[in-house]
């Protein structure tokens, strides 16, 4: 079984390389903020012990006030994995930084977040739509979504 | 167990015996010679060769037993579909085991599942793309209305949307014998077609003017 890291230890590891990066830790999962998620996942990825090197999914969570996008990651030479969270406000253009360059295979997930949720995916080479079609009015998944 | 022998018959066996002799003397009796062969007057050749029947038979039986569908399987019901050709339910009885990947050799689509928007301009490709004449099957609740999916943002309400269907086969998904029974009505449909165009009225037995 893939053993899943506490959120705290990992929280108080970035915490101490990178101030004020952490907004909330929990048992198995940390809320980082937004602006150092890419300086955080670097360091996940490449730090001995850590070695965070593979991307099990991206995912996002409509909570009206704001939108969670989850990223749970593992590790293939440790056996162990986190999950980390990233909080955006408002509903009108929430913007993130894309995780593509550490993870290849965010890639498509990225686009379906674009697609369904309507979230923007900074630095992403190809952000289009990929389940619906172009001209599709709203983002479906968003919970204020009506047809 | 005995019988008594004061039953009343409505024929005493005599009478009966009497009757059938009466009418094997009659039938003797006008046998006397053979029928002459109706057909007689054609010669030997054509006799063996020629049988009669009408085009519309002909053709219509010819379409009914060789249905070759086109694969248009988009969702779940298309595993009943391929239960429908397997050995159990054996299609092929009625010429059907000729699945075509390619639209232009099939006369038949069977929509074996639901339909989002996004896949809906292949399908009417697919069904712009066979010959005529062409047949259409909305298999399962999907493909009648939607189904379960009717309410999505992203599911065709229904294949007579974008094509038009000739025989509808409930169920979610439908059983093979459902599905057969909705190709035997399409068989009845297909009966139906007149190949050769009636004459012009004028042209017809009394109805002139
Ligand atoms: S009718 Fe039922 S079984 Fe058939 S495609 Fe729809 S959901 Fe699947």
């Amino acid at each position: 079984m893939t053993a899943a890291l506490s959120g705290k230890e990992i929280a108080s590891q970035l915490e101490e390389k990178f101030p004020g990066s952490v907004e909330e830790s929990g048992q198995d999962s940390l809320v980082v903020k937004t602006d150092s998620l890419l300086a955080a996942a670097g360091y996940l990825k490449d730090t001995e012990g850590l070695k965070f090197d593979y991307l099990n999914y991206v995912t996002a969570v409509d909570y009206y006030s704001y939108f969670e996008v989850v990223y749970q990651l593992t590790s293939l030479e440790h056996n162990h994995t986190i999950v980390i969270k990233i909080r955006c406000y408002g509903r009108e253009n929430p913007t993130v930084p894309s995780v593509i360059g550490l993870w290849q295979g965010a890639d498509f997930q990225e686009r379906e977040i674009y697609d369904l949720m309507g979230i923007t995916f900074e630095g992403h080479p190809n952000l289009k739509r990929i389940l619906l079609w172009e001209g599709f009015p709203g983002h479906p998944l968003r919970k204020d979504f009506n047809q | 167990m005995e019988v008594s022998s004061d039953r009343e018959y409505i024929y005493t066996s005599s009478e009966l015996d009497q009757q059938e002799g009466q009418l094997i003397e009659e039938i003797k009796a006008s046998a006397r010679e053979a029928i002459p062969d109706p057909d007689a007057w054609l010669d030997e050749e054509i006799k063996r060769n020629i049988l009669l029947t009408t085009v519309d038979a002909v053709v219509g039986w010819g379409r009914r037993y060789s249905l070759w569908p086109a694969v248009c399987f988009p969702a779940c019901c298309a595993f009943e579909f391929i239960a429908a050709e397997g050995p159990r339910f054996d299609l092929a009885r009625f010429g059907m085991d000729a699945m075509r990947a390619t639209p232009r050799q099939a006369d038949l689509m069977i929509t074996a599942g639901t339909l989002t928007w996004k896949m809906a301009p292949v399908v009417r490709r697919i069904y712009n793309q066979m010959p005529e004449p062409k047949w259409v099957i909305a298999m399962g609740a999907c493909a009648i209305s939607g189904g379960i999916f009717r309410s999505s943002y992203s599911v065709v309400p229904g294949y007579n949307r974008i094509i038009p269907v000739d025989v509808y086969v409930p169920g979610c998904p439908p059983r093979p014998e459902a599905l057969i029974y909705g190709i035997q009505q399409l068989h009845k449909k297909i009966n139906k077609i007149h190949v050769i165009p009636d004459l012009p009225q004028f042209l017809q037995k009394g109805k002139q003017g």
